[in-house]
C-alpha cells in the first residue's frame, strides 16, 4: 500500500519518457553544436597541413616565446593569488569586522570590469603619460609593455578566482576543528597546516586550476598592456591572434589547440576532484 | 612537499626563468620597430636583408623585434611608453602625435629622410568578388544603393583616412565637384558601410573569411597580397581610374633610440629602406618604389591610376584631421550607425 503510493508520488514527480528523452536530446545538440564542434573544429584546422605542419608551429622560436612568456605569467600569477585568495577567505570566514561586505563585494570587482578596461587602468597609471609614468622612465623601470604590466594585468583579472572557491566552503566548515586543536596545544602554524589545510585542499587546488587557465588564457586585459612585440611580449592567446592575422590559419589554430588541451585538462581535473572530494576528505 | 619548501623551489624556477631571459636578450643590439598592420611580410624579409647588410658592414648583429596594429592604436602605444627604436606608420600624422603629445622626437622629424620621410608609397583600391557581380567600377559606383561596402573606421584606422580621403577626392575633382556635393557623396557612401572594423587586417578579414560585403576599399599592396595569398579565383582587383597617392612615413624615435645607444643603427636601418635592396623587397610586398630605377623594373606590377595627392584635396594632415576626423567633424556629422 505504502509502496505503491510511493512510487505513484514518484511517477508524479518525474516526466513523462518523451518529455524526459526531448529535454535530454535538446541539452546534448546544444553541447554538441556549441561546444563539442567548435573544439574539433581547433584541431581539423590545425591538423590540415599534417602533422609535420602542426609541431613546426608549436617549436617554432616565436611560439617557443609565447609558450614561456605564458608559463612565466602564470608561475608568478597563480601563487600569488593562492596567498591572496587564502588570506582574503580566511578573514571573511572566521571573522567578523567593519567593510567586511565591502571587502566581499570588491573581490568580486574584476569578474564584472571589462578585460580592456583592468588592462588601460595600469595603461594610466604606468604609461609614460601616466601618473607614474616620468618617475618610471626616468629610472628605467619597464612596467607595461613588458612582463611587469602582463603580470599585473593578469593579476588583476584572475583574483577573484581562489578566494570565491574558498569562500563558502570556509563558510560552511565552520571554525569548530580548529578550536578543538587549539584547546588541545596546537599553535597557529599547526593548526593551518594540519586541520584547515586538509579541509579546504580540493576546494583551493581547483580554485588553483581554474586560476591558472585563465591566466594563461587571458586575452583582453593582456592586449592592451602587452605592446605586441613578437617574440617578446606576445603570451599564447596573442600569438594566436597574430598568426590568424597573417593569413597562417593553421599555425594558428596549432598554437590555439594548446589553449583547448588546458581547457579539457582543466575539465578532467574538475571531474576529478569532485569525484574525490565526494568520497571522503 | 611542504608549502616552505614549495615556495623555496618556486622561487628558483621564477629567478632561473628571468635569467635565462635576460642573457639571451643582452647578447646583441635589438632595434623595435613599431609598425602598422599590412606591413608584417615586408619587415619579416627587410629585416634579415637588413640584419644581413649590417652584419658585413660592421660585424655586429642586429636583431630586429616587430610588433603590429592598427597605426594610431601603435602611434599610441609609443606615446604611452612602448620604446620603439624607429617607427613605420600608415600616416604621418600618427608620427606628428608622437612628436606633439609626447615629445619623443623632433617636429621636424619629416626634414630628416628623403620624399617627405616615405621611403615607399601605396594607394588605394578595390577588392571585389568573383566576376565583379555589382560590376564595380569607380568610386562613383561604392554609393549607389544596394553595394555593401567594407572599409575600416577612420577614427582608428591609417588605411581607413586614406579610404575617406581618397572618395572625398574623388568627388571633389568631379566636374562641379564642391565640399557639399563632396560630403553628400561621402554621407551616401559611408550608408552603404554595414560594419566598421578598427583596422585594415579586420576589415580584409571581414571581407574573405566572413563574406561580408560586395567591395572592400584598402591598401593597393594588402589587395594585390590578399588576392595572391587567400583564395585565388574568389576575388578579383579593381582600380578605379584615380585614387590617392598614399605616403606610409618612417621615423626614428630619438628619446628611445638615444636611451638603447642604438640611434646610428636606428638610422641605418631607415635609410637602407631607400635603397636599391630596400626598394626591391618593398615592390615585391606590391608597395610602390620610389627610387626610379627599382619603380622601372617592378612596373607591370602595379596597376596605372591618376594619382593625387593630400595636398591637393584636403590641404596637409592637421587641416584634414580638424576638418573630417576630429570629434564633431565631417565624418561624425555623416556616420549614423544603425541607419
Amino acid at each position: 500500500m505504502i509502496s505503491g503510493r510511493r512510487s505513484a508520488a514518484g511517477r508524479a514527480l518525474t516526466e513523462p519518457p518523451l518529455v524526459r528523452r526531448a529535454l535530454i536530446g535538446a541539452s546534448l545538440v546544444f553541447l554538441g553544436a556549441f561546444l563539442f564542434l567548435p573544439l574539433l573544429a581547433v584541431f581539423v584546422f590545425a591538423l590540415q597541413n599534417g602533422v609535420g605542419a602542426y609541431l613546426a608551429a608549436l617549436v617554432e622560436p616565436d611560439a617557443l616565446a609565447a609558450i614561456r612568456l605564458t608559463l612565466i605569467t602564470a608561475v608568478i600569477v597563480v601563487p600569488v593569488n593562492v596567498l591572496f585568495g587564502l588570506a582574503a577567505a580566511w578573514a571573511i570566514a572566521r571573522f567578523n569586522f567593519f567593510g567586511k561586505n565591502l571587502l566581499i563585494t570588491i573581490i568580486d570587482l574584476p569578474f564584472s570590469v571589462s578585460p580592456v578596461v583592468s588592462g588601460l587602468v595600469y595603461v594610466l597609471l604606468f604609461g609614460l603619460q601616466g601618473a607614474l609614468g616620468p618617475w618610471l622612465q626616468a629610472h628605467d623601470i619597464k612596467i607595461i609593455f613588458a612582463l611587469p604590466g602582463i603580470v599585473l594585468a593578469t593579476i588583476f583579472v584572475t583574483s577573484p578566482f581562489v578566494a570565491r572557491e574558498l569562500l563558502p566552503l570556509m563558510q560552511a566548515q565552520g571554525t569548530a576543528e580548529e578550536e578543538a586543536a587549539l584547546t588541545l596545544g596546537a599553535n597557529g602554524r599547526q593548526t593551518f597546516l594540519r586541520v584547515s589545510l586538509p579541509k579546504i585542499k580540493w576546494g583551493l587546488f581547483y580554485g588553483i586550476v581554474l586560476c591558472n587557465a585563465r591566466a594563461m588564457g587571458e586575452f583582453g586585459a593582456v592586449s592592451v598592456v602587452s605592446g605586441h612585440v613578437r617574440g617578446l611580449t606576445t603570451t599564447i592567446p596573442l600569438h594566436v591572434e597574430i598568426l590568424y592575422n597573417e593569413y597562417q590559419f593553421a599555425a594558428a589554430f596549432a598554437v590555439a589547440s594548446l589553449l583547448t588541451f588546458l581547457a579539457v585538462a582543466t575539465i578532467i581535473v574538475k571531474t576529478m576532484v569532485e569525484a574525490r572530494s565526494r568520497t571522503g576528505s | 612537499m611542504t608549502p616552505r619548501r614549495f615556495l623555496r623551489d618556486l622561487l628558483i624556477v621564477v629567478l632561473a626563468a628571468a635569467a635565462v631571459l635576460t642573457t639571451a636578450r643582452a647578447a646583441h643590439v635589438t632595434l623595435l620597430n613599431v609598425s602598422y598592420d599590412p606591413t608584417r611580410e615586408l619587415y619579416q624579409e627587410y629585416n634579415v636583408a637588413f640584419a644581413r647588410r649590417w652584419k658585413e658592414k660592421t660585424g655586429d648583429a642586429v636583431t630586429i623585434q616587430q610588433s603590429h596594429g592598427g597605426s594610431s592604436k601603435q602611434a599610441r602605444s609609443v606615446i604611452d611608453g612602448l620604446e620603439a627604436d624607429v617607427v613605420t606608420l600608415a600616416l604621418a600624422f600618427d608620427i606628428d602625435a608622437i612628436a606633439e603629445r609626447a615629445q619623443l622626437l623632433p617636429r621636424n622629424w619629416q626634414t630628416r629622410l628623403p620624399h617627405n620621410a616615405s621611403p615607399y608609397t601605396s594607394t588605394i583600391i578595390f577588392l571585389v568578388r568573383k566576376g565583379n557581380p555589382k560590376n564595380i567600377r569607380d568610386w562613383g559606383d561604392l554609393a549607389r544603393p544596394g553595394v555593401s561596402v567594407i572599409t575600416p573606421n577612420p577614427k582608428t584606422s591609417g588605411a581607413a583616412r586614406w579610404n575617406y580621403l581618397a572618395a572625398w577626392g574623388y568627388a571633389l575633382r568631379q566636374p562641379g565637384g564642391d565640399e557639399t556635393k563632396a560630403r553628400e557623396f561621402i554621407a551616401r557612401l559611408y550608408g552603404n558601410v554595414p560594419v566598421l572594423d578598427s583596422g585594415a587586417r579586420g576589415a580584409t578579414t571581414t571581407f574573405v573569411e566572413r563574406g561580408i560585403g560586395d567591395v572592400l576599399i584598402n591598401w593597393e599592396n594588402e589587395v594585390l597580397l590578399g588576392t595572391r595569398e587567400l583564395g585565388q579565383g574568389k576575388f578579383e582587383a579593381v582600380v578605379p581610374p584615380a585614387s590617392i597617392l598614399c605616403e606610409p612615413t618612417v621615423s626614428v624615435v630619438d628619446r628611445f633610440a638615444k636611451k638603447h645607444n642604438t640611434l646610428a643603427v636606428a638610422q641605418a636601418y631607415l635609410e637602407y629602406l631607400y635603397s636599391e635592396e630596400g626598394q626591391t623587397i618593398a615592390a615585391k610586398h606590391f608597395y610602390r618604389p620610389t627610387l626610379p630605377a627599382v619603380a622601372e623594373k617592378f612596373a607591370g606590377q602595379f596597376p596605372k591610376v591618376e594619382l593625387f595627392t593630400l595636398a591637393d584635396i584636403a590641404g596637409d594632415w592637421q587641416k584634414a584631421n580638424r576638418t573630417h576626423f576630429a570629434d564633431g567633424g565631417v565624418f561624425d556629422q555623416i556616420y549614423l550607425p544603425g541607419r
